[in-house]
């Protein structure tokens, strides 16, 4: 555009004069000096470089620093495969749940009006604002031996802590506002008239929601589940505190990472982490994507 | 299918958007519900559609309690002021959607279903746009296909909420013209909803108009220009002089000024005089009611708009034929050819 303006002025004057004006108004749109946009991009660049690229080729470096072989067999290492095997069932578990609960909140609060709404939305985010760790001791409080539900669920032998059910359920907390969060504000833009018009052409209920709602949001929900799992699998702090670390059993690939690294195990530590970078970098990939299409589907609205 | 209305009663909190509507339309009419936005036109509307609930009143169709029912039963086609286009489908599943939701039982098949479809977009001569998605539509081609979308379901009734709203002027002229014809062609009650008066007398047989939840006057398109029931009727349909007066001892004052028009039958205190612009008769000077000063014409085609200083402050605008030419600083007399005088 600035271009565009500076160009017509510099055609349309004879004299070389004019001309140098015209380069001096471009110069003057960018009001910073040469070397002060020098110094500033360099900062920027060196600041991403040491906290954003240098983690990411160190964690990879680390894992291959005793070549491709000592990484693939610390990679089949039976603990490394059993955590890699509870993480993607944590994550499964606790997305698929997330999934159905997010579209109901939001579908409740984008489409219709009731008193609490407010505290509702707020209630949402709550796993949001409270310390992962905090988290993860509410489940230890209600299912501990000494929690409030410990006496009825030994007396059943049902075994929520320091097993499956206590990993999933915490992760679920964590990760609960991802999906619901990324929905909420596209279905309230989305407003609530072509339900109204599918209702109004004799469509049931649930014929308006798979027909009309879901395949107007599906790129929200795709978009919630990405950062939802992304999470669930990164998942630290409120695991920690309710798997009980039992080696080969209720260790996730976050808390391996821990263990490993702290029993100088670098190479098989960093081989697990470079297995979670690359899901951060695949989720960064997905989330472009997914942006581009939301905002497609925002302008087709548009008009 | 007539539909009627019953002491209808609707607030949100303490806003009411209805208060107290009584309404009959008559099988196959084309009614315009007319008001300026805030009047209750489109809550009246969406009631009758079930999109929306009154706190009090009844709503009949054909003698049938209609609130019995929910939308999904009632059978109306509503088109929306936005359309509501489903945006993830082809223009050809928008219309065929209300036929692919019924019930298996009735349901069509697939084969006929595509050939009402087909024919509902020849009937608004949009079948070439069948693979298109709304987004790729003009406002207009939106607007029709909404109205085929409706239709489909060969619905009992029609509403449309301002359904040439979102249009520009000339679209809006031609799909007017448009929407009468279809109605002359399929003949289903129909019932819409705007705050252009224009639109209102140029497509409905009858004319409702509203302010405030309340129903101001119904009538035919000449009914309401020609003899307006209230000063707001009168001041809201045609372009309209409004001056305050006051009625004492049989004579109509303008501020301290009596004017020589008559007074009979009216009852005294503050009152309002409501004239047709183009009612207004240009005079000589002291040859009518009023006399007043011009300061500043205008010519719109037929016509020149002038804006006259009355002798006592007030100033007007008039709308006076062109064949005795208006200028800048002209003395002249007005006569009103046809006045209305409203209490209060």
């Amino acid at each position: 555009m600035t271009m565009q303006i500076a160009d017509s002025v510099s055609l349309s004057s004879p004299d070389a004069k004019a001309r140098a004006h015209a380069a001096a108004a471009r110069d003057n749109l960018r009001t910073e000096p040469r070397a002060v946009r020098i110094v500033i991009i360099t900062l920027a660049v060196l600041f991403l470089s040491v906290f954003v690229v240098l983690p990411l080729v160190v964690v990879f470096a680390q894992a291959f620093s005793k070549g491709i072989l000592a990484y693939l067999a610390a990679l089949a290492e039976p603990e490394a495969l059993a955590a890699i095997k509870l993480t993607l069932l944590v994550a499964a578990i606790s997305v698929g749940l997330n999934l159905v609960f997010g579209l109901v909140a939001a579908w409740a609060i984008a489409k219709f009006d009731f008193s609490g709404k407010t505290f509702l939305i707020t209630l949402i985010d709550l796993p949001f604002s409270v310390s992962p760790v905090i988290s993860g001791l509410v489940f230890v409080l209600l299912f501990g031996a000494q929690g409030y539900f410990g006496g009825w669920l030994r007396d059943h032998d049902i075994q929520i802590l320091f097993a499956v059910p206590g990993i999933a359920l915490a992760t679920t907390f964590v990760t609960f506002p991802f999906v619901a969060r990324a929905l909420i504000p596209l279905m309230q833009e989305q407003g609530t008239q072509e339900e109204e018009a599918a209702i109004s052409l004799g469509a049931s209920g649930l014929q308006t929601f798979f027909r009309v709602t879901l395949p107007n949001i599906k790129w929200g929900v795709l978009y919630g589940v990405l950062l939802c799992n992304a999470r669930a699998m990164g998942e630290f702090g409120a695991v920690s505190v309710v798997s009980g670390h039992i080696r080969g059993e209720t260790n996730t690939m976050p808390l391996l990472v821990e263990i490993l690294y702290n029993e100088y195990q670098f190479v098989a530590a960093f081989a697990i982490a470079s297995l979670l970078a690359m899901l951060a970098l695949i989720t960064l990939i997905a989330k472009t994507v997914l942006e581009r299409h939301l905002d497609e589907g925002q302008d087709a609205s548009d008009h | 299918m007539t539909i009627e209305v019953r002491n209808l009663v609707k607030k949100f909190g303490s806003f009411a958007a209805l208060d107290g509507v009584d309404l009959k339309v008559d099988n196959g009419e084309l009614l315009a519900l007319l008001g300026p936005s805030g009047s209750g036109k489109t809550t009246l509307l969406r009631i009758i559609a079930g999109l929306d609930w009154p706190d009090s009143g009844e709503v009949s169709f054909n003698g049938e309690d209609a609130l019995a029912q929910g939308a999904r039963e009632r059978h109306v086609g509503f088109v929306f002021q936005h359309y509501a286009l489903f945006r993830h489908m082809t223009v050809f599943e928008n219309v065929a959607f209300g036929l692919r939701v019924q019930p298996r039982a009735v349901r069509k098949e697939e084969a006929a279903i595509r050939a009402r479809v087909k024919e509902l977009l020849d009937l608004v001569q949009l079948d070439w746009l069948a693979d298109r998605y709304p987004s790729q539509l003009s406002g207009g081609q939106r607007q029709r296909i909404a109205l085929a979308r409706a239709l489909a379901i060969e619905p009992r009734i029609l509403l449309l909420d301002e359904p040439f709203g979102a249009l520009d002027a000339k679209v809006r002229k031609e799909l007017r013209r448009w929407l009468r014809s279809l109605h002359h062609e399929i003949n289903v009650t129909s019932i819409f909803v705007t705050h252009d008066q224009e639109e209102a007398l140029e497509v409905a047989n009858r004319v409702v108009v509203m302010d405030k939840g309340r129903i101001e006057q119904i009538g035919s398109p000449d009914d309401v220009y020609e003899s307006p029931a209230t000063a707001f009727v009168h001041g809201f349909i045609g372009e309209s002089i409004e001056l305050p007066v006051q009625i004492a001892n049989g004579v109509v004052q303008l501020g301290d000024r009596p004017l020589q028009l008559a007074a009979d039958g009216l009852a005294p205190g503050a009152s309002k005089l409501f004239v047709r612009r183009h009612d207004m008769l240009v005079g000589p000077p002291g040859s009518g009611a009023f006399e007043g000063a011009v300061q500043h014409v205008r010519n719109f085609g037929p016509v020149q708009r002038a804006e006259v200083a009355l002798s006592g402050g007030e100033t007007i605008e008039i709308d006076a034929p062109r064949d005795r030419e208006l200028h800048v600083g002209d003395r002249i007399g007005l006569e009103p050819r046809r006045y209305r005088i409203f209490a209060g």
